[in-house]
Parts: C-alpha cells; sequence; structure tokens
C-alpha cells in the first residue's frame, strides 16, 4: 500500500467536507502541520470543528484558516497572539470550546484510543466543568471530558519511513502525537521520507499503524514566536 | 504634615529569589510565564532542580546563543530554548500526565486574584482578554505545592488577594503560598486560613493589611 502522496492537495482528496472535524498538531507555530493547512485553506471548505491547542498567530498556521472564515469552532486551550481570532470570537462569528491543555491532550488520546471518556480533577470548581458531570473518587471530585474522535488529524512529523513510522523532533512533537491517534484518518507531513529499515524500531515515536497518508513537506521555514537568546561571554 | 514612609518591597528579580528559597534538592518544578520564569535564574548552586515545559520537556537549558537557536526547541512561553545533558522530550498527553498525576513537586504562577480560601483567577477578563487557561488548570490541579508570585495590588491600587475572586477562576483551594512585593503569605494545609510569614524590606503589617481584603492570620 502506497502511503506517500506527491502534494499536500492530493493527500487530503476525498476527505474533505463542510462541518467536519478536524484533530491538528502543534504547539503555537512549533510542529504545525503547515502544508495541509494550506492546502485545506485553498480547497475552500467551510464551517470546520478544529481542535488545537492554538490556533496560530495572524496569517500563520491555524490563522490563515481563520481569515478566511473557514472555521465555525475551535477547541483550543490559549489563542494569545491572534487579533483575528479575538475580533471573530468578540463579534460572535467564531465559537471556541476552551478545553484545558492537559484535558485536550488527553480527550485527543482518549478518543484515539477507543476511551469516550474520562474523569479528572482539572477544571473542578471552574466554568469548564459547568454542565458536566462530577464524581467523587476516594474523597475528591472528579468532572467527566469526553475524547474527541476527529474525521481527520493531520500533523508534523520529522521522519518517516515509506511505512509511515514517525519520528518527532524535540519539542515539535507536543500535540502532534495524540492529535494523529485521535482521527479516523491521519495525514502527517515530514521533513524527511527514509526507507523502511532506516529508522531503529525502538525509537518510533508514532507506529505506522496511525499514518494512513504522508507527503514530504521540506524545505520548511519554520518560524519563531519568540526568539530569545543568550549573549556569550568574550574569551 | 505627616512623612509618607517611602516602602521599598520586593522588586520582580527579589520576588523571583524569594519563591526559590522554597525549592529543594530533587525537585521537578514548573514555572508559570512572566515573573515565575525568572525563578529560574535563582535556583543555588549545588542543587539539582529540573524544570518541566509543558509542551513536552524536561531538563530546560538556558536561552540558546543567536547560532545554536533552534525552531523546533521552545519552552510554553514560546521562547527559544536549550536543551541540557539530561533533557527528555514527550508528548503533550504524557507531559500533562506527568502534571495531573501528581509526580511536579512544585510550580510558581502569576495571578489575577487570590482568594482567602485559596481559589486562583489568573485566565480571562469577560469582555476584556480571552487568551485561555492553557495549562495552568492542570497544573492547579494536578501539582503537589503551588505558589502564587504576583503584585500585591493592581496597577489600579486595588488588592488582589480577597475575599473571593471575581473573575473566573482557574482552580479552587489550591494556592499554599502567596509571594507578593510586600509579603509573603502561607497555609500548611488547604482547611487553615492563610498566615502572613514574612515582610518585605521596608513594609509594615499595617500596610500589608491596607492593602490586602483577604482575612489572614498574622
Amino acid at each position: 500500500m502506497q502511503k506517500i502522496y506527491p502534494s499536500a492537495e492530493a493527500a487530503l482528496e476525498g476527505l474533505l467536507f463542510d462541518g467536519m472535524t478536524i484533530a491538528a498538531g502543534g504547539f503555537g507555530l512549533c510542529g504545525i502541520p503547515e502544508r495541509l493547512i494550506d492546502a485545506i485553506q485553498a480547497s475552500g471548505v467551510k464551517n470546520l470543528t478544529i481542535a488545537s491547542n492554538n490556533a496560530g498567530i495572524d496569517n500563520e498556521g491555524l490563522g490563515k484558516l481563520l481569515r478566511t472564515k473557514q472555521v465555525k469552532k475551535m477547541i483550543s486551550s490559549y489563542v494569545g497572539e491572534n487579533k483575528e481570532f479575538e475580533r471573530q470570537y468578540l463579534a460572535g462569528e467564531l465559537e471556541v470550546e476552551f478545553t484545558p491543555q492537559g484535558t485536550l491532550a488527553e480527550r485527543m488520546r482518549a478518543g484515539g484510543a477507543g476511551i469516550a471518556g474520562f474523569y479528572t480533577k482539572t477544571g473542578v470548581g471552574t466554568v469548564v466543568a459547568e454542565g458536566k458531570e462530577t464524581k467523587e473518587f476516594d474523597g475528591e471530585t472528579y468532572v467527566l471530558e469526553r475524547g474527541i474522535r476527529a474525521d481527520l488529524s493531520i500533523v508534523k512529523g520529522w521522519k518517516a519511513d515509506e511505512s509511515g513510522n514517525l519520528i518527532f523532533r524535540k519539542t515539535a512533537r507536543n500535540f502532534n502525537q495524540p492529535a494523529a491517534t485521535s482521527g479516523k484518518i491521519c495525514i502527517a507531513e515530514v521533513e524527511e521520507i527514509v526507507p523502511i529499515g532506516s529508522l531503529d524500531p525502538d525509537s518510533i515515536h508514532l507506529p505506522s499503524i496511525y499514518v494512513k497518508r504522508m507527503i514530504l513537506g521540506a524545505p520548511y521555514d519554520k518560524k519563531i514566536e519568540f526568539r530569545t537568546v543568550r549573549q556569550r561571554e568574550a574569551a | 504634615m505627616a512623612t509618607a514612609v517611602e516602602t521599598k518591597g520586593w522588586t520582580r528579580d527579589q520576588m523571583a529569589a524569594r519563591a526559590a528559597k522554597e525549592l529543594r534538592d530533587g525537585y521537578y518544578v514548573n514555572l508559570g510565564i512572566g515573573i515565575p520564569t525568572l525563578v529560574a535564574n535563582n535556583i543555588p548552586e549545588g542543587m539539582t532542580v529540573t524544570l518541566q515545559s509543558e509542551n513536552g520537556m524536561l531538563g530546560i537549558g538556558p536561552f540558546p546563543y543567536d547560532d545554536e537557536v533552534d525552531p523546533d526547541l521552545i519552552n510554553a512561553g514560546k521562547q527559544t530554548i536549550s536543551e541540557l545533558p539530561s533533557s527528555s522530550y514527550f508528548d503533550s498527553a504524557a507531559s500533562f500526565a506527568m502534571i495531573r498525576g501528581g509526580h511536579i513537586d512544585l510550580t510558581v504562577l502569576g495571578a489575577m486574584e487570590v482568594s482567602e480560601k485559596g481559589d486562583i483567577a489568573n485566565w480571562m477578563i469577560p469582555g476584556k482578554m480571552i487568551k485561555g487557561m492553557g495549562g495552568a488548570m492542570d497544573l492547579v490541579a494536578g501539582v503537589k505545592k503551588i505558589i502564587v508570585v504576583m503584585e500585591h495590588t493592581s496597577k489600579n491600587g486595588d488588592p488582589k488577594f480577597i475575599p473571593e475572586c471575581t473573575l473566573p477562576l482557574t482552580g479552587k483551594n489550591v494556592v499554599d503560598m502567596i509571594i507578593t512585593d510586600l509579603a509573603v503569605c502561607h497555609r500548611p494545609d488547604h482547611d487553615s486560613p492563610f498566615k502572613l510569614i514574612e515582610l518585605a524590606p521596608g513594609v509594615t503589617a499595617e500596610e500589608v493589611r491596607e492593602k490586602t481584603t483577604a482575612n489572614y492570620v498574622e
């Protein structure tokens, strides 16, 4: 079975429909599936519900889909640094389900693992728990959160072998791993595709079973939100 | 005319240094954005403290040199950082399993309000600010010890340590210690009231009382 597609557009063929739910990897602009986001924007698909920790920044990452108003609802934990997002939300054009970061990661992981819901202490006594079932375990209150089963997952990896085994790089792993498992179908874009047998099986982060389609997205011009450095002391 | 006594209090760096006194050898610690990040500069010599970044890293190193900046290596504040020989990487679900599972010893967070019952609000101002809670709700729900570092009053001079939070909560009855520019308040458990345990240089207990509406023990 050939999992490698020639372009993001080709990889998305037959998978997009208005009103669908997409789980996306990335944290800020780190490890975001930017080729796939661009192709989704170009497709013109609308009324999307997107589960992603952040919503990109203005005109970067998922911010591009916000600008074209293709997004109906975001399920996110943090959306600072995005003026267009704020404008649409305050104007009532965009729905947002604020979800604590750990709860969001676990909702994706659970959804992909066949767990319909789980109890967590996170958010108890806050607006996050309003309208949700709570239960006491060992004298402490927990709130029931639902797993997220997305129609499609889009993730960014570092290296893949031709069978779809994936390795992420440093903190670009973040939500890519749980997001990849959350979708009925996962498309991965990667920086390098190597022959089967080139990756140590013990080093695989995401086993090939989750990756149904993939594309070589390189070259990447990776964006940095806050470039912070230290000075070398004079020798 | 009575001359007002000039209060000194603690600077942002000094507040961070005070928070660093709560570190212990072997601790795994998560630091929030802002003043809490400065705690990393005050880890005592010879003490092993491992910093966790909730986007998926244990063992945060210093900011990189200019030619070592890596877009794939950032902290939870999206700043570029470096790794240490002891560092490890993991995904967001694993990261928050550590946090919720009670494996992190200490977290230092900023706050807009803290109530006398240990409630904390730091993620939104209805109609004004909608950034979101990020990982703060998970941290206050799961970390063993929660320290808040904040200015004692708002820019308008309003107390921030108050009887009941007016803003949407991040967590209910979770704060163990409050370090402000004026004082330190602590409680030994979540059933006890906060106690004023330390004053910043030049600050009197009376001044703290005047700038606080929360009930606490002196």
